[in-house]
């Protein structure tokens, strides 16, 4: 619970600015969202990733105020605001089609919000001025959004929703409507606007790109329940799961019983590897566990020649070579039938005085001891 | 070759189904208001048809043009004329703005409705249409009249101890007139608001407004189109509207409609009936062409939004 008085006496560290606790949103039978436990820091850019039907755009409608949860709690800076309608929260969205008003100028949008608080004229016209500097619009206020083009409009939805210097600010697939080169362009300049205006952000994007370019931290959503929430890194570092490693990056997993289970070491029985991986740190858990371990294509190594025998190699031929310029991605069929993925950068042929393996002939793939994660679900 | 071949088919086509509409509007309304006009500027005479030619012709050859302008010129001196007009005018404006008040919510509740029951909704708004509309007046008649049935109910229930006077009175022609109309209003009115993003709502709940603030900013203005096209089709023809002041409205009811066809049929002064009809329609053109004018403006700007 957040104690609303005292609040001077805790230091901002310890108290999240927004909390999420056990939110539930049901409809009819089904659960949109499924007991979501989330809290955020003030200045941060948070965002949700996750599939299409996972939850994340009922949740932040929730924040929105345009979805009452079923139940649970949202309290943001020491306030209850689980009840308030979407005109009484401190909170802005950006929505993915933006929604202007296509009958107002751009500067009429931006000053929406600030007409509702009836702010005195001259204040409006200066933050207005103050949003259109802060998007580069300077002169386009006088348009009517049809006239924009896409990446203008989003500038303009971006400006109006941080008019009111909301508390939280909410961007449902900020870039999802630009096309992918823009879309990489706007990425950092967003983020940027974001940083300068102090604003803390919880972003939902069913782009992994996009949230890793841009967020803090990830939650990473999947049928309405949070699995993992971390920095980018950790979550692709240390995923915690299969759907996480699989949702973020590429990556080969391997699914077996542990058969070696020491402090130091665990070995996994691979059938798909048709040998053991071997991780070389222990695991909490029961000898036979069923567990999964995930490699990472730029983890796996492939060689033309047998590299000693042992755990963690295998024998394949090349299936398919993908060339994507600075690297390639080479499908190496193992006798199983699996198919593991290695990427390899373009001169690693070269700098070995190898001849670079074409389609159909046989090589060998392995990956160091302290590669693979081992995931217990 | 043949590109160029299935372009001018293609044209040839285009010219085709351009050309339906105008010849159209040419053979069915232009043709007609020329020839009214004509025999606006001729006199009543006791002859087949009854007016005068415009052409002066002796044996056979056109002499000259005669014009008459006594019918136009009686109009405007004539104050039962300016009264009728008027009269027109208040009733009309007054239907559209009762049909705009009553239609407005009820287009904006099918919009809102789910998708499927929108239908059905839209359905019970043109039943009407199914029965000949003169029916459906001479049925307010029996609903109305002093021994009809409203009264009789409400005399058997002791509501009130002696029949309401409601048939022949201003209350009973604007109440038909709303009823007669109002599908007029509704489909423009819905067409508009069911082509809305709600999500634009959402945006301005998002932004601070309330629901009433909200409908007021964003609904009403984006509505405009919607409320100016169901007025004038409301409008337009209540002006003219004959029958029902004719059978439901009261005696000292003026209505330009029943002034033309006293002068048609009981008078038997056609040039009068036409000089009549050709005044409402300039009266008509003036708020058509402003109309028009608001339009194309709208469109030149938004291109195809």
């Amino acid at each position: 619970m957040v104690e609303t008085g005292k609040q001077s006496a805790v230091s901002q560290t310890e108290t999240p600015y927004l909390r999420i606790s056990n939110v539930v949103k049901r409809f009819g039978e089904t659960a949109a969202v499924d007991g979501v436990d989330l809290d955020i820091r003030k200045n941060e850019i948070f965002a949700l990733l996750g599939s299409s039907g996972c939850g994340k755009s009922t949740l932040l409608r929730m924040l929105a105020g345009m979805e009452r949860p079923t139940s649970g709690k949202i309290i943001l800076d020491g306030e209850d605001i689980t009840g308030l309608a979407p005109y009484e929260r401190p909170i802005n969205m950006m929505f993915q089609s933006y929604a202007l008003f296509p009958h107002m100028s751009v500067a009429e949008n931006i000053a929406f919000g600030l007409k509702q608080d009836k702010l005195p004229k001259g204040e409006i016209d200066a933050r207005v001025t103050e949003m259109l500097d802060l998007v580069q619009l300077r002169k386009y206020g006088s348009r009517k959004p049809y006239q924009l083009s896409g990446g203008q409009q989003q500038r303009v939805a971006l400006a109006r929703s941080l008019a009111k210097r909301p508390k939280l600010l909410l961007l449902d697939e900020p870039l999802g409507a630009l096309d992918k080169k823009l879309r990489q362009q706007t990425q950092l300049e967003l983020v940027a606007t974001l940083e300068k205006v102090g604003v803390t952000c919880i972003m939902v994007t069913h782009d992994q790109e996009e949230a890793m370019t841009m967020a803090t931290r990830i939650g990473i959503m999947s049928e309405g329940q949070l699995l993992q929430i971390g920095t980018p890194a950790e979550i692709y570092d240390y995923p915690n799961c299969r759907f996480t490693a699989e949702f973020i990056g590429d990556t080969n997993m391997f699914a077996g019983p542990v058969v070696v289970d020491e402090p130091d070491r665990v070995e996994i029985e691979s059938s798909d590897l048709g040998g053991r991986v071997m991780i070389d740190h222990g695991i909490t858990g029961p000898k036979g566990m069923q567990v999964w371990a995930s490699v990472r294509p730029e983890d796996v190594h492939v060689h033309v020649v047998p590299p000693p025998a042992g755990p963690n190699t295998a024998r394949g031929v090349v299936d398919d070579i993908a060339y994507l310029g600075s690297f390639s991605i080479y499908h190496v069929k193992l006798g199983s039938g699996k198919v593991v993925k290695s990427m390899v950068s373009a001169n690693h042929w070269h700098e070995n005085d190898v001849k670079a393996p074409t389609w159909g002939e046989p090589v060998y793939v392995s990956w160091r001891p302290d590669m693979p994660v081992v995931l217990t679900r | 070759m043949s590109l160029l071949k299935m372009k001018a088919k293609f044209r040839l086509g285009k010219t085709a189904v351009i050309s339906i509409p105008y010849t159209w509007m040419l053979l069915f309304f232009l043709v007609p208001f020329f020839i009214v006009l004509k025999i606006s500027f001729a006199e009543q005479a006791l002859a087949i048809p009854p007016f005068t030619s415009l052409l002066q012709e002796e044996e056979g050859v056109i002499r000259g043009l005669s014009l008459y302008f006594g019918n136009f010129s009686f109009i405007f001196t004539d104050e039962l004329y300016a009264a009728t007009y008027l009269s027109s005018l208040k009733v009309a404006f007054f239907t559209t703005v009762m049909c705009l008040l009553l239609g407005y919510p009820i287009a904006y509740a099918i919009a809102r409705t789910d998708p499927a029951r929108r239908n059905i909704l839209l359905m019970l708004v043109m039943l009407p249409f199914w029965t000949s509309f003169l029916l459906r007046v001479y049925a307010w008649m029996g609903l109305l009249n002093e021994n009809g049935l409203i009264n009789n109910f409400l005399l058997s229930l002791g509501v009130i101890s002696e029949p309401l006077h409601m048939f022949h009175t201003d209350f009973s022609l604007y109440l038909v007139m709303l009823y007669a109309y109002l599908p007029f209003m509704i489909l423009p009115l819905y067409s508009h608001l069911v082509k809305m993003d709600v999500r634009l709502l959402e945006a301005a709940a998002d932004l601070g407004a309330g629901p009433i603030k909200a409908f007021c900013a964003i609904t009403l203005p984006l509505s405009k189109n919607g409320i100016i096209a169901g007025s004038m089709m409301v409008f337009i023809p209540a002006v003219g509207e004959f029958v029902i002041p004719e059978l439901v409205g009261g005696t000292d009811t003026l209505m330009i409609g029943k002034v033309l066809w006293n002068e048609f049929f009981d008078n038997n002064n056609w040039p009068m009936a036409a000089s009549v009809a050709i005044i409402m329609v300039l009266l008509l053109i003036v708020p058509i062409a402003l109309l028009h004018r608001f339009e194309t403006r709208e469109l030149e700007g938004k291109g195809n939004v």
